[in-house]
């Protein structure tokens, strides 16, 4: 039993150290000539830029040695674990030749990609063939000792060298297996980490200093840029709604109360008519208004916070709803809000397209975060991807921070699930 | 009639005064904030509150939590909730104690001048208004299922809704332009396909009518 683990770990750590030592291969002579060609290329295309050949040949070129980037950095994940952080900048829509190549010229990332190629091809290039030579260099050792000696030294005084071993006969080449045996026992223990080695060194060169950072940015800025899309969006609803609804009544109104005036000592029954009509229009705009604000910001939100809206909110569906919460405090009026509104669209999804009889709501917060869940009992097969309602949500959830995540298995039940982090007061 | 009033905005405030004034009766507090409504609701003991749900200083529900207590202190005192918005969930929280004399509407239904007077009233003597808005509600959800409620007829259903807002046989009968006898035979036909125990009681008649609905939600 221990005689067999003992065995099994041993094959183990063989296959990995021969693994390596093929990967290393497969580099090395992968790495020397593509390294090469692209560095070759990128110095051409770069000279040829003040003839203009090269404001077209630049782009390309370059494009090809951030695919040679791009590779290495899925190989080093894929092998070795290691993550190599990159962060290209977005090229500009529709640039001109000359535009794209300053763009790309000045990025950070392209510019460590190209001086990335010269220790790719010489550093680079010996820290892949190190596990290759430490895995197949002992097997010539094996080979000279078994006879290939022989074909090398034909007469005395030849000399065949193993490393530092001088073959002359059976009695040294064995000595060359025995040296070949020696490197394949360092070898099984350090293939993998000289081939790990091979990879940080790519990540030091082209690996982003401050990707976490940018990162953060880019997504800070397109959200940011949802967020005011959609704050935009929502004025410009709201002054056409008043513009068409409340205000054009409040006009009507004033105009029936002029008419009124004249007629009321003429004609009181028409009189009479009108004011009627003038009532009719100020309940009506009062309904306009009620509808707009609940749209802006709902009063049982502002009265009564997250918990009571949502319960509110399911009394008005027209399927039986659940709703469970559990909050000890308030959390932000905005965070109030985008939550409140996440749910509303869930909830309308899922009562529009779900065929659900039934709905559970949960609300609570753990860990810093509000979360909320969203059941029913429907066919399912609800999607997150563009143009969905819930794709709407994601993005105003993004503006807090906030994930939407989705389980709609074909037949149901789906499940919605809404995480935003945030304090309680 | 003894009126305690607590309302916000000035012109709201003013404009009720003067109704109720003309309508006989007597407004012995308008008052405008949450505390001042709680202790004019404790020292003046009215007949009726008539309370808007947002008052300062939190501008949130303080003028429902008021007359909420205050029921507490005194179970069945008689209030008439306005808002400019409706929630069956308030309203739920309002019927919760079963005493009645309870009144929810929104603000928009000063405007019938008589309706709103006759529901002030109506709270005031132990009665319900509730808005029509709320019953709508209330009815508007198929809770899954046969419901003994699809059982109505059309005309029924009306009835129905008049009575859980609160209407009493005469009034129900002046609105759809029928006898009180017609109307009293719809009623008994609404409870029996109800369920429902029928009940001389005009007061508790609408409360079992819309504990009903809810717990059919």
């Amino acid at each position: 039993m221990d005689t067999d683990t003992k065995r099994d770990g041993f094959r183990a750590t063989a296959r990995e150290a021969l693994l390596a030592g093929v990967q290393g291969l497969v580099l090395a002579v992968v790495v020397l000539p593509c390294g090469v060609a692209f560095f070759a290329l990128t110095l051409i295309s770069l000279a040829l830029i003040p003839v203009g050949i090269g404001l077209v040949t630049t782009p390309a070129v370059l494009t090809g040695v951030r695919a040679l980037a791009d590779a290495r950095r899925r190989l080093a994940a894929q092998w070795c674990g290691i993550r190599i952080p990159a962060v290209y900048r977005p090229l500009p829509p529709g640039a001109n030749p000359w535009t794209r190549t300053a763009a790309l010229l000045r990025d950070p990332q392209v510019r460590r990609d190209v001086l990335w190629l010269p220790v790719d091809m010489t550093a680079g290039f010996f820290t892949a063939l190190a596990p290759a030579v430490l895995v197949f260099f002992p097997i010539q050792g094996f080979l000279v000792a078994a006879g290939l000696w022989r074909a090398n030294v034909r007469g005395p005084g030849d000399v065949y060298w193993y490393a530092f071993v001088p073959v002359t006969g059976q009695v040294s080449a064995l000595g060359a297996a025995a040296l070949g045996a020696v490197i394949l026992a360092v070898g099984r223990r350090r293939t993998p980490s000289l081939l790990a080695a091979h990879f940080r060194l790519a990540r030091t060169v082209i690996g982003a200093p401050d990707a976490a950072l940018a990162e953060r940015v880019r997504v800070l800025t397109e959200t940011r840029q949802d967020a005011v899309d959609t704050s935009a969006a929502e004025l410009r609803r709201i002054e056409r709604d008043l513009h068409d609804g409340a205000q054009a009544r409040l006009v009507a109104m004033g105009m029936d109360l002029g008419t009124i005036e004249m007629l009321v000592e003429q004609d009181p029954a028409q009189a009479k008519k009108l004011i009627a009509q003038a009532r009719r229009n100020s309940a009506e705009a009062l309904e306009e208004l009620r509808d707009l604000v609940r749209g802006i910001h709902p009063p049982v939100l502002a009265e009564r916070g997250l918990g009571d809206a949502v319960r509110a909110l399911a009394l008005r569906l027209p399927l039986p709803a659940e709703v469970t919460v559990e909050l000890p405090g308030r959390a932000d009026a905005p965070v109030e809000s985008a939550a409140y509104f996440a749910v509303t669209e869930v909830l309308t999804n899922a009562v529009k397209h779900s065929g659900a009889d039934r709905i559970w709501a949960d609300v609570h917060h753990t860990g810093g975060r509000l979360r909320i869940t969203v059941t029913d009992n429907g066919r399912g097969g609800a999607v997150t991807g563009a143009g969905s309602g819930l794709a709407g949500v994601e993005r105003r959830l993004g503006t807090f921070d906030g994930v939407l995540a989705v389980s709609s298995p074909a037949g149901g039940p789906t499940m919605v699930t809404m995480e935003i982090p945030c304090v309680l007061s | 009639m003894r009126v305690v009033l607590a309302e916000d905005l000035f012109l709201l405030r003013d404009g009720l005064v003067r109704m109720l004034t003309a309508h006989g009766f007597e407004i012995v507090a308008a008052v405008e904030s949450g505390p001042e409504l709680s202790r004019a609701l404790s020292e003046l003991t009215p007949d009726v509150a008539v309370v808007d749900v947002r008052l300062p200083p939190t501008h949130t529900d303080e003028g429902l939590q008021c007359a909420l207590a205050a029921r507490r202190e005194r179970p069945g005192l008689p209030v008439l909730v306005l808002s400019q918005h409706v929630e069956q969930l308030y309203a739920r929280e309002l019927l919760a104690d079963g005493d009645g004399g309870i009144g929810y509407l929104l603000k928009d239904r000063v405007f019938d001048v008589e309706q709103f007077v006759d529901a002030v009233r109506r709270v005031a003597a132990g009665g319900t208004a509730m808005d029509p808005q709320v019953i709508q509600q209330l009815l508007s959800r198929r809770a899954g299922g046969d419901r003994p409620l699809d059982r109505l007829t059309p005309r029924e259903r009306e009835v129905l809704e008049l009575m859980a807002q609160g209407r009493s046989n005469a009034g129900i009968a002046a609105q759809l332009v029928v006898t009180e006898r017609a109307i009293a035979k719809h009623t008994s036909n609404i409870f029996a396909k109800l369920g429902l125990e029928v009940s001389d009681d005009d007061n508790r008649r609408v409360l079992a009518v819309l504990a009903h609905l809810d717990r059919d939600r």
